[in-house]
C-alpha cells in the first residue's frame, strides 16, 4: 500500500509524531469531559440506527419466495444444485457407509453392501504405500484402524463420504476462480474483499440463508464446508500462478501455446507444488467445519460430539473428537505425499498384463471383492463388531472430576485474580470509549502505517458498528479477543522461541498445535466450563487454546528462517546468546512474527460463535441467537461486523509488517 | 491413480440401476403414498425417543419412515416448504414463538399436545436445604441469597441461566421480586449442566435453570424454587401479584409440549396425521427412557424397541 500512497513518507515521523499526541489527547479529553455534551458518542442513539437487518432479511425473503429468472426460480435453481451436489454425495455414502440401496426411507433395501472396514483400510494403505512409502502406510493405517478400534467406524465414514466431495469441490472451484482472478485484474480486484468476507464472516451468519435455499440435510452442509473452504485455494492459486517463472510462461508462448493451453498445460503444471498447499488447507478446513455441518444435518463425527458433550460424556466426546484429528491427519499427510511425489515412467512394463502395470489396483480390487463376499457370510467381515470395540469409558470424566474436586479452590483464586484485576477493568475501559473517537484513532493508525486509503478504511469499517446499532457488542468482542491474543502471544512467542533452534522440540511442539487446531474446541471447552463456570474466563482459555498454535508456528518458522550467515557474523562479532536473539534474529524475524499474531488475530476471532455457546455477550452470541431464531439479516448485520473487526486488525498489522520489512531491506 | 475408484463406483452404480430396474415397486398398498415421512430429529435424547416411537409405530402402520437431523428452530423452514413433515416435540417454554409464527401461516399445523409437561424453573441440589432452610420458597431463598455467591457476584447470589434463546425472562423476574441474584446466561445446555456436575462434584453451592423432562433431576437429587404460581396475567398485567408495578413477579410457566407437522401432511398420509395426533406418553415414562439412555448407556433405539414391545396395545390404537 505504501508504494501506491506516498503520502506517509513525505510527512515527517516527527510531524506525524506531533499528530499522534495531538490526538491522543484531543481524545483523552474528549473521552474525560465530554460526555454531558455529546452523549451521542458515547451511546449510538437508536434513531440514527441503519434498518440494516430488516432490509437483508426481507432482500432475503424475496429471494426465496419470489425471485425469478423467467424460466425458472431463483429457488428453483437452488434446489437444482442442490440436486446435483447430491448425486456425487450419495454414491461415496453408498459406497463407504450405508450401502446401495433401492427405495427411500425405511423401505429401503441394501442391494449392494458397502465397502468393508478391512477393504477400506486396505485401500488407504496402498495409498500410503503408493504415494508415500511403507513409512506413510503405516500411519494412515494406524490412523484408520483407531476409528475401527474405538469404534467410531461408522460416524467418521459419513464424515469422510461428505469430506471427500466437499474437497474436489472446493479444489476445483477454488483453482478456477484463482485462475480467472490471475487472467484479469478487474476480477481480482472484486474477489479479494469476497475472500475476506467468506474467511472472517462466522459461519453461523450464512448457514440460516443456505438453509432456506438448498433445503435440510447433508447438502446444505456440504455448501457451507466448500464456502469455508474454498478461499485459501483462491488466494494460494493466485499466489502460485504469480510465482511461475518467467522463462517457463516464455516457452510456453514461444512454443505457441493458445490462453487455454497456456493455462492448463503449462501454467497450473508448473504451480503444482504451490497448489498442492491449498488442497491441504482445504481439507483442514473442511475438516474444522464438520462440528458445525452437524448442527445443519450432516451428521457423522460431529454429531456424536456434539451429542456427547450434551449428555456431558466427556469420554466419547474425546473419542469421537480424536477420531477427527486422526481423519485429518490421514488425509493432510496424503495430499502431501501426492504433492512431493515425482512421476514415475514405467515403459518397461508397457505391453504386460493389467495387473502387472497397476499392482496397487489390482491387490485393492482383490481385497475388496473378496472381504466383500465374505461380509456377506460373516458378519464381522462386513463391519467391526460392537463387542470388540475399546473405549476410555469414564477415564476422561473421572480426571476432570478429580482436577475439579481437588484443585478447584485454586483454579477458582486465578481466575479471580485475572477476572477482578484484568479482565473486568479491560472490558470497562473499552466500552467507555466513545465511537467517533476510536474511528478517528484508527483512522489515524491507518493514515501513519498505510496512508490515505487505509485511513478511509478503517474509519468507515469502525463507523459502519456504530451505524448498524452493535457498537457495544463489538467492543466485547474486541476485549475478549483482544486480551486472549495478548495471552496467547506472551504464551506463544516464547515457545516458539525456545522450540526454534531445537530440533526435537519443535517436533513434539508441532504435533501438539496440530492437535489443538484440528480437535473440535467443544471437546475441552465442557471441561473448561465444568473446572472455570459459564463466563468470560472459560471462553478466553478456549480462545487461547485455539488461537496459540499461529502465534508459535509463526515466531518458530521466522527465527528458523533468518539467514544463517547474519547470525555467523554476530557471532563473530561476539554477541552474547542473548544479544544474538534480540538484536539479530528476533529484529529480522518480526515481519514474520506479526504474521503469526495476525493470524492469531483471525483465528480468536473465528472463535467467538463457539464461546458464544458458553454464554459471551458478544457479536458471537448476536450471529447465534440469529441462527436459533433463523433471521437471516441479524446473523448477517452481527456476521459483517466480525469481518470487519478482522479486516481492520488485517490490514493495519500488514501494513506495519511491509514497512517494518522495508526499513530492514528484506524483500520477498 | 483414482482410476479403480471411478471404475467400481460405475459398476456398482450399474448393478444398482439393474436392480432397482428389476425389482419393481414393493407390496403393502395399504397406506395412501409410499413416499417416505420425514421426521425431525434433534440434538436432545428425550426427542429422539419421542421421534423414534412415532417413527417405529409408524412403520408398523405400513408407512415409509425417514429421519432427519435438523435444528429446533431452523427446523420450521423445512416444515414450512415441506422439505420436512413432522417435528414431534415443541416446548410450550422455548418454542411457542416459533410455532406461532409457523402457523400463522397456514403451512404448519398443531397437531396436539404430547402429553408431556415441560417444567422449567430455578432449580438447587438437595444439599443445599441445609445452608438455606426454608427451600424451596423464594422468600427463603432470597434471604440466603449470599449462600449462592461467587466472587464475581458477591454479595448477590449467582444464578446460572439458560441460554439466551430459551428467553424466560429470568432478568425481568429478578428485578420483579426484588431478589439479590445476578442472572448469568450459559450458552448451551450442555455448558448449563457441566456446571451443575461440577458443583454437585464438591457440593457446591449452584443455582441453575434445570427443565424437565431431563435426566438432570433424574440423577441430582434436588428441588425447584417455588415462585408465585404463573398466571397469564402475571406475563401481560404489572398490576397481577406482589409487585404492582412489574410484570414477570412469578414463576415460569408449565405448558405442554406440542407436536407440529407440514400441513400437507392429512391431504398425502391422512392416516400418519390421524397417528401422530393420537401420540400421548407422559413426563414420568419419558423421564425413566431419558435416564435409560443418558445415564445407563443403552441405546435409544433398544430403548424404543423395548417401549415398543411392552405398549403394544396402546399403540395399535394410535394407528387404527
Amino acid at each position: 500500500m505504501s508504494s501506491q500512497d506516498p503520502a506517509p513518507e513525505e510527512i515527517s515521523s516527527n510531524t506525524l509524531r506531533w499528530v499522534w499526541a495531538a490526538a491522543l489527547a484531543a481524545s483523552l479529553a474528549f473521552w474525560l469531559f465530554a460526555k454531558p455534551y455529546a452523549p451521542w458518542a458515547f451511546k449510538y442513539p437508536r434513531a440514527w440506527q441503519l434498518p440494516l437487518k430488516r432490509e437483508i432479511s426481507d432482500f432475503m425473503k424475496w429471494l426465496v419466495e419470489d425471485a425469478s429468472f423467467g424460466l425458472f426460480s431463483f429457488t428453483e435453481l437452488t434446489r437444482g444444485i442442490a440436486w446435483l451436489l447430491d448425486i456425487p454425495f450419495t454414491i461415496a455414502t453408498s459406497i463407504l457407509s450405508s450401502g446401495f440401496l433401492k427405495g427411500q426411507g425405511s423401505d429401503a433395501v441394501q442391494i449392494l453392501p458397502p465397502l468393508t472396514w478391512i477393504a477400506v483400510i486396505a485401500i488407504v494403505v496402498a495409498l500410503g504405500r503408493y504415494a508415500g512409502g511403507w513409512k506413510l502406510a503405516a500411519l494412515v493405517g494406524a490412523c484408520f484402524s483407531y476409528l475401527a478400534i474405538f469404534g467410531q467406524w461408522e460416524s467418521a465414514m459419513i464424515t469422510l463420504s461428505s469430506i471427500i466431495i466437499a474437497v474436489p469441490f472446493g479444489v476445483f472451484g477454488g483453482l478456477v476462480l484463482g485462475i480467472a482472478a490471475h487472467r484479469w485484474s478487474l476480477f481480482e480486484t472484486l474477489i479479494k474483499p469476497v475472500l475476506d468476507l467468506m474467511q472472517t464472516v462466522p459461519v453461523f451468519a450464512y448457514l440460516v440463508p443456505i438453509l432456506f435455499m438448498f433445503g435440510f440435510g447433508p447438502v446444505s452442509a456440504m455448501v457451507a464446508t466448500i464456502v469455508y473452504a474454498m478461499p485459501p485455494m483462491v488466494r494460494i492459486t493466485m499466489l502460485a500462478l504469480r510465482q511461475v517463472p518467467g522463462e517457463v510462461i516464455d516457452l510456453g508462448k514461444m512454443t505457441g501455446c493458445s490462453p487455454r493451453q497456456m493455462t492448463w498445460k503449462v501454467m497450473v503444471p508448473s504451480a503444482r507444488d504451490g497448489l498442492m498447499i491449498g488442497v491441504n488447507q482445504v481439507i483442514m478446513l473442511s475438516l474444522n467445519m464438520v462440528i458445525i455441518a452437524s448442527m445443519i444435518g450432516a451428521g457423522g463425527l460431529g454429531y456424536d460430539v456434539l451429542a456427547s458433550l450434551r449428555r456431558l460424556d466427556i469420554g466419547a466426546g474425546v473419542e469421537a473428537g480424536v477420531a477427527i484429528v486422526v481423519l485429518a491427519i490421514a488425509l493432510d499427510r496424503l495430499s502431501q505425499a501426492f504433492a512431493n511425489r515425482r512421476p514415475e515412467h514405467y515403459e518397461a512394463l508397457a505391453g504386460t498384463s493389467f495387473f502387472k502395470r497397476n499392482p496397487y489396483t489390482s491387490t485393492c480390487l482383490a481385497i475388496v471383492l473378496v472381504t466383500g463376499f465374505a461380509g456377506l457370510a460373516m458378519g464381522w467381515v462386513q463391519t467391526w463388531p460392537e463387542s470388540w470395540s475399546i473405549t476410555t469409558g469414564t477415564f476422561w470424566s473421572e480426571v476432570v472430576s478429580y482436577i475439579n474436586v481437588n484443585y478447584f479452590d485454586q483454579l477458582e483464586a486465578v481466575k479471580t485474580f485475572v477476572l477482578l484485576n484484568l479482565m473486568i477493568p479491560f472490558k470497562r475501559f473499552l466500552i467507555s470509549l466513545p465511537w467517533p473517537v476510536v474511528a478517528g484513532l484508527l483512522g489515524l493508525a491507518g493514515y501513519s502505517l498505510g496512508g490515505w486509503r487505509l485511513a478511509v478504511l478503517c474509519a468507515v469499517l469502525t463507523t459502519f458498528m456504530a451505524v448498524v446499532g452493535l457498537w457495544s457488542k463489538a467492543m466485547v468482542t474486541v476485549y475478549l479477543c483482544g486480551i486472549s491474543v495478548i495471552i496467547a502471544c506472551a504464551i506463544g512467542i516464547p515457545i516458539g522461541i525456545a522450540a526454534a533452534g531445537r530440533d526435537r522440540l519443535w517436533r513434539v511442539v508441532q504435533v501438539l498445535i496440530d492437535t489443538l487446531q484440528t480437535l473440535p474446541s467443544f471437546v475441552y471447552l465442557m471441561p473448561v466450563v465444568m473446572l472455570f463456570r459459564v463466563g468470560d474466563f472459560a471462553a478466553m482459555i478456549a480462545v487461547i487454546a485455539y488461537a496459540i498454535a499461529p502465534a508459535i508456528r509463526y515466531t518458530a518458522h521466522g527465527l528458523r528462517q533468518v539467514d544463517p550467515q547474519l547470525v555467523e557474523a554476530g557471532i563473530v562479532a561476539g554477541c552474547t546468546r542473548w544479544q544474538l536473539l534480540r538484536k539479530i534474529q528476533l529484529k529480522l524475524a518480526i515481519p514474520e512474527i506479526m504474521l503469526g499474531i495476525n493470524q492469531t488475530i483471525m483465528l480468536a476471532l473465528s472463535m467467538l460463535v463457539i464461546t458464544a455457546l458458553v454464554g459471551t455477550r458478544e457479536l458471537g452470541q448476536e450471529v447465534y441467537i440469529a441462527l436459533t431464531k433463523a433471521d437471516t439479516g441479524r446473523g448477517i448485520v452481527a456476521g459483517l461486523c466480525v469481518a470487519f473487526i478482522a479486516i481492520i486488525a488485517d490490514r493495519l498489522i500488514t501494513a506495519g509488517a511491509n514497512r517494518m520489512k522495508a526499513r530492514l531491506g528484506l524483500q520477498n | 491413480m483414482n482410476n479403480w475408484r471411478n471404475k467400481l463406483a460405475a459398476i456398482a452404480g450399474a448393478v444398482a440401476m439393474t436392480a432397482l430396474v428389476a425389482g419393481g415397486p414393493a407390496a403393502l398398498a395399504e397406506v395412501e403414498s409410499k413416499d417416505p415421512i420425514k421426521l425431525t430429529l434433534h440434538d436432545w435424547t428425550g426427542q429422539l425417543v419421542t421421534t423414534k416411537i412415532m417413527g417405529e409405530v409408524l412403520k408398523k402402520a405400513g408407512y415409509n419412515i425417514e429421519y432427519v437431523q435438523a435444528d429446533y428452530i431452523a427446523q420450521f423452514a423445512g416444515l414450512k416448504t415441506g422439505d420436512l413433515h413432522v417435528a414431534m416435540e415443541i416446548w410450550e417454554t422455548t418454542g411457542r414463538d416459533a410455532m406461532d409464527e409457523a402457523t400463522k401461516t397456514g403451512k404448519v399445523v398443531n397437531l396436539g399436545e404430547t402429553g408431556m409437561q415441560a417444567i422449567e424453573e430455578w432449580w438447587y441440589p438437595e444439599y443445599m436445604k441445609e445452608k438455606c432452610p426454608g427451600l424451596p420458597d423464594w422468600k427463603a431463598l432470597n434471604k440466603c441469597a449470599e449462600a449462592f455467591s461467587t466472587p464475581e457476584t458477591a454479595p448477590k447470589g449467582r444464578y446460572l441461566g439458560g441460554p439466551v434463546t430459551w428467553g424466560g425472562y429470568d432478568d425481568e423476574r429478578v428485578e420483579a421480586l426484588g431478589m439479590d441474584f445476578e442472572v448469568v446466561h450459559a450458552g448451551t445446555d450442555a455448558a448449563l449442566f457441566a456446571e451443575l456436575e461440577s458443583a454437585y462434584q464438591r457440593k457446591a453451592p449452584v443455582l441453575l435453570w434445570v427443565y424437565a423432562p431431563h435426566w438432570a433431576p433424574v440423577k441430582f437429587k434436588g428441588e425447584w424454587v417455588e415462585f408465585p404460581k404463573y398466571a397469564a396475567e402475571c406475563y401481560s398485567d404489572p398490576a397481577w401479584g406482589e409487585n404492582k408495578d412489574a410484570k414477570y413477579d412469578c414463576g415460569k410457566p408449565r405448558g405442554p409440549i406440542w407436536k407440529v407437522a407440514w400441513e400437507g401432511l392429512g391431504k398425502k398420509w391422512g392416516g400418519a396425521k390421524a397417528a401422530v395426533e393420537k401420540f400421548h406418553v407422559d413426563n414420568d415414562e419419558m423421564g425413566a427412557m431419558v435416564s435409560a439412555v443418558d445415564l445407563d448407556g443403552k441405546k435409544v433405539d433398544d430403548v424404543v424397541a423395548d417401549w415398543i414391545n411392552k405398549n403394544e396395545e396402546r399403540w395399535k390404537k394410535w394407528i387404527n
